[in-house]
């Protein structure tokens, strides 16, 4: 995983609650053994006006002109504002997959959906929860026609939005592996002699789980 | 010493370590593994070079991708088979035991284990699919994760958890006659929310759920995620016990009484507290019909649309209006004025052999209206179906005009062939109901199997009780 580095990012208001994870990525694209290439097919069925395969060129396809995400304004946008429990439904790692892949670094909602808000940490993209007064005020910003970008503090833990500054709030560990693009399995393994010794133990107590 | 609920004792005999922060690393028992979320998951552990920390602990099936039917010509997707066929060299090559396709074991992989006695009380369990909350039913603390978590239950046989926020969800009363555990776990969400259980695990209890059998307790638990929980479980009893004994996994010889000892021990204590109470009467639920995109969107059969009109919460309203539209429905119209065009059958809620059982009783001598294009029932497993084909539910099916397949996850979100054409509608068993789920512009309505069944019959949605 890359560390998470500071940016200055253009931002896309998507003004939907309860974005569920085959709205992310439809299902048809899970079949995939890889786990890279799914940012075309982002929010395939709102952005395309036809049915999307998986192994078939986005290029050559009618997009659907109202669906925000193809506005000429949000092109290249890194940080997508999105409404109450984000990511909704399955455990599919290929949500934010799809969305690291379009390029999204950071999510801003009033609040996620458990699965889905673990598994962009996994990924590198920092999901923000912020109340939803302060959400309705970013999306008044991000939809004018000269649409707002905004300065992500990871270390700082905050966003600066013109002369205005937002503090957010993150787990430390979390912060830790986001900043330093850290593994989890790698920092399991440095307890190697604790799961070791909890297996033992445990082996006493109930020796039916280890046959 | 306090007194401890079910999800303390749970989750406190498998912790390795915490961190300073309250970081806890929980060991996991049992890990349940399918094609769609595990390739990457392997791709990760090879090119680390590193192998699985306990193989046996892992048990595979392929269930989301597979046909239900012409089994012989094998997978025709190719990109489907790519996946099938990669977990079976993956489940190969890391010595991970897999009920391979063919196999009369094989089924969705939440029918599978608890099936097999997999999924034991007092274990943790997990899975890359949400609906891992199932095995709860079993006594479990049980919850889906993401592929690269799959990665590091194979690498460590932990993960990396915060302990959740715990709630009891009590049901006082009797269920009456005719409505199942899957009305229960609709009318839940449709009190509750589908956020309403963000960070906690719910237990259910209260006497509603005491009286249902460990395969309904199955069907409420494995719906707890779509009330934002990741993991729903019921304490453990006589039942659960019961159940368990004899199957394939669970323990044998002098390990029998060891373990029913310790499960015996696996409920809340008396003045145990939780963070939050829900408490509903059992006696009032009636039959549930989903009319929306989300499993909130659920009324009693007997009423009618909800009108967003009514409803003060603009974001609310605004869902209700983009769920009317595209379910294709007014406010207003009576629920059982609504008439599908296919009805399914299945899905790891409801494709077990009781709900098989429920939905038979009410096909049994009857006929699929004419009206109804496609009817399917699909077992959860290849022993659910051999079970229900040695009773003759198959016949009384195919009798009545039901289609009878093999065993998959099917339409419940049609990875498969198994799916509505846009604009089609369905009554369906499965557990979501969101936009394009089961075939793009495909419209679903989240019903029990007896209801599913009275709604093939009839052709439009019915009070099964008033058949
Ligand atoms: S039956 Fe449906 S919900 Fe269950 S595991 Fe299969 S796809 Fe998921």
């Amino acid at each position: 995983m890359d560390p998470f580095n500071n940016f200055s990012g253009l931002v896309v208001p998507l003004d939907r609650s309860n974005v569920d994870t085959d709205a992310i990525i439809p299902k048809q694209f899970l079949k995939s053994i890889k786990r890279s290439g799914f940012g075309p097919n982002l929010f395939d069925e709102w952005r395309y006006l036809d049915r999307g395969e998986p192994g078939v060129d986005c290029a050559g396809r009618p997009l659907n002109e109202e669906f925000i995400l193809n506005e000429a304004r949000y092109q290249g946008a890194s940080i997508l504002l999105a409404r109450e429990n984000f990511g909704c439904g399955s455990s599919r790692e290929h949500a934010p997959w799809a969305l690291e892949d379009y390029g999204f670094k950071v999510i801003i909602a009033p609040s996620y959906a458990d699965i889905f808000f673990n598994n962009c940490f996994k990924n590198g993209i920092w999901p923000i929860v912020l109340p939803a007064e302060v959400m309705d005020g970013l999306f008044e910003l991000a939809s004018r026609d000269e649409p707002m970008q905004i300065e992500v503090d990871l270390k700082a833990q905050q966003l600066v939005v013109g002369d205005a500054i937002i503090d957010v709030e993150i787990d430390s560990f979390r912060k830790h592996c986001l900043i330093n693009g850290l593994d989890d399995i790698g920092l399991t393994l440095q307890h190697v002699d604790d799961i070791k010794a909890y297996e033992a133990q445990r082996r006493q107590q109930a020796p039916w789980l280890f046959t | 010493m306090a007194a401890k609920t079910f999800y303390d004792k749970l989750w406190d005999a498998h912790v390795v370590r915490y961190d300073d922060d309250g970081t806890a690393l929980l060991y996991i028992d049992r890990q349940l593994i399918h094609e769609v979320t595990s390739p990457q998951a392997f791709e990760g552990l090879r090119i680390a070079g590193r192998s699985p920390w306990r193989s046996e602990a892992n048990l595979a099936t392929p269930d989301h991708n597979v046909p239900t039917t012409d089994l012989e010509k094998g997978i025709t997707d190719p990109v489907a088979r790519l996946q099938v066929e990669t977990l079976d060299n993956n489940c190969d090559e890391f010595g991970i035991t897999e009920f391979k396709r063919g196999d009369l074991r094989q089924g969705i992989v939440h029918v599978v284990g608890p099936e097999q006695g997999a999924t034991l009380p007092g274990m943790t369990v997990v899975c890359g699919d949400s609906h891992t909350s199932t095995h709860g039913a079993s006594g479990a603390l049980a919850f889906g994760i993401g592929t690269s978590e799959v990665e590091h239950v194979l690498a460590t046989q932990c993960l990396i958890q915060k302990k959740s926020k715990s709630m009891l969800v009590q049901v006082d009363g009797e269920l009456s006659a005719g409505v199942d555990a899957k009305d229960l776990a609709l009318a839940i969400i449709g009190k509750m929310g589908t956020a309403g259980g963000t960070g906690y695990v719910i237990e259910f209890g209260g006497e509603a759920v005491r009286a249902l059998s460990v395969e309904g307790r199955m069907t409420l638990c494995n719906m707890t995620i779509e009330a934002g929980a990741r993991s729903g479980i019921v304490a453990v009893d006589q039942k659960t016990i019961d159940y368990m004994q004899g199957r394939p996994y669970a323990p044998q010889g002098d390990h029998w009484p060891l373990a029913v000892e310790w499960w015996n021990t696996l409920h809340s204590d008396e003045g145990a507290e939780f963070d939050k109470v829900v408490t509903l009467d059992g006696a009032s639920i009636k039959p549930q019909v989903t009319w929306g995109t989300s499993p909130e969107m659920v009324v009693a059969v007997d009423s009618t649309i909800p009108d967003p009109a009514q409803e003060s919460d603009p974001v609310k309203a605004d869902g209700m209006r983009r769920a009317l539209e595209y379910m294709g429905l007014e406010a207003g119209m009576a629920i059982c004025d609504i008439k599908p065009d296919v009805v399914f059958i299945g899905s790891c809620t409801n494709s077990r052999i009781e709900d098989l059982r429920d939905a038979a009783k009410v096909a049994e001598g009857r006929k699929v209206a004419s009206t109804i294009k496609q009817a399917l029932v699909v077992p959860g497993s290849g022993l659910v179906k051999a079970q229900a084909e040695k009773e003759g539910l198959d016949k009384i099916f195919i009798e009545a005009g039901f289609e009878w397949r093999e065993p998959g996850c099917s339409m419940c979100l049609a990875m498969n062939a198994d799916k509505l054409e846009p604009g089609e509608r369905c009554a369906s068993t499965s557990n979501r109901n969101f936009e394009g789920r089961q075939g793009q512009g495909g419209r679903t309505h989240l019903v029990g199997p007896a209801m599913a069944a009275a709604a093939a019959i009839t052709g439009h949605f019915v009070d099964v009780r008033s058949l």
